[in-house]
């Protein structure tokens, strides 16, 4: 019991691990603020399914302090991106923008879900229109009576 | 039509499965990124040299086709391409120029000692900023710049003799006589 209560505790006082490091963080709280929030949508080139934000990598190293001179510098949050973009392209977006190259990944669910639907919209509209069964016949009927009194007997 | 309709899924399954073992078979590594700077002018870039070499500077280079090749004493792939890139400035004359990334520069000069020099003049990139321009996120890279100083193919990873003879040699030769 000791042990748990322990353990949550140190869980508690657990901080995620970011790579950023003490010297690369800029004086003024704002401007740092927002180098952190863009460098958690730039993606690192090296190990490419993590953040600049969380890369330990000298090149994510760099990027993170070339980002927050240009926001030093004056750069609003656009420009800073769009200086790395320049260089490395939009796959540097860790979500891609809207454009005619990513319409496909951006709308392409939305169509197929669009499609689907509308397939299952005419598959059940036919099976509706579909006509009832011709009622039973006569010796239909009694055979069925036999059947179910036969059933109710057992 | 009602049995054609059935078939659709098969199909599309056809499709799919096609394109993905397209993909496979191509041999493209999917982590190779296309560079973002193909068409557009180089950075600009004036970078100091090793104690007897005079640097390199973009300017320098406008007015032929050049080969420019960042490299790293620490970077074991560069060893692995430094014999093709010795063909390359030896065999076949290339305009090979060399920027060293974020090396020490008695590194490079041991180096280039141990291996050979390939290149016509040598950058020091020690703080990886021209490389960050050039967007290289890896070394090696290598780039073809065009008379105008224009960007028009990197390869990203050490260069083979394959790379050179199916790409690279013959983009540059048709760059030479545009």
């Amino acid at each position: 019991m000791k042990f748990i209560a322990a353990f949550l505790l140190l869980l508690s006082v657990a901080a995620p691990a970011f790579a950023v490091e003490p010297g690369e963080r800029l004086a003024d709280p704002a401007l740092e603020s927002r180098a952190r929030t863009l460098s958690e949508q730039l993606r690192c080139l090296v190990c490419q399914n993590e953040s600049i934000d969380e890369s330990g990598a000298p090149l994510a190293h760099d990027l993170r302090v070339l980002l927050r001179e240009r926001i030093a510098a004056g750069d609003s949050d656009a420009q800073a991106v769009k200086f790395l973009t320049d260089r490395y392209g939009n796959f540097l977006l860790l979500k891609p923008p809207v454009e005619p190259a990513t319409y496909v990944l951006w709308f392409g669910p939305l169509g197929l879900l669009v499609v689907a639907a509308g397939g299952a919209l005419i598959f059940l509209r036919r099976r509706q229109a579909m006509p009832d069964a011709p009622p039973l016949t006569a010796s239909e009927r009694t055979q069925l009576d036999r059947l179910m009194k036969e059933g109710e007997g057992r | 039509m009602r049995r054609l309709l059935y078939l659709l899924p098969i199909v599309l399954f056809a499709a799919v499965a096609g394109y993905f073992a397209l993909a496979l078979s191509s041999g493209r590594d999917p982590q190779t990124l296309p560079s973002a700077m193909i068409d557009k002018p180089a950075p600009e870039f004036a970078l100091g040299g090793l104690d007897n070499g005079a640097g390199l500077q973009l300017d320098a280079l406008k007015g032929q086709v050049v080969l420019v090749n960042f490299f790293a004493s620490w970077c074991e792939p560069c060893r692995d391409e430094h014999a093709v890139l010795m063909r390359l400035a030896k065999d076949n004359n290339v305009a090979l120029y060399g920027i060293a990334y974020k090396d020490k520069p008695a590194d490079t000069t041991r180096f280039l000692k141990q291996l050979g020099d390939p290149y016509r003049a040598i950058g020091l990139d020690e703080t990886g900023r021209t490389a960050i321009d050039f967007g290289v996120y890896g070394v090696p890279e290598t780039y073809v710049i065009d008379k105008e100083g224009r960007i028009r193919l990197r390869h990203v990873g050490p260069l083979n003799q394959a790379d050179v003879t199916r790409e690279l040699l013959p983009l540059m030769a048709a760059l030479a006589h545009s």
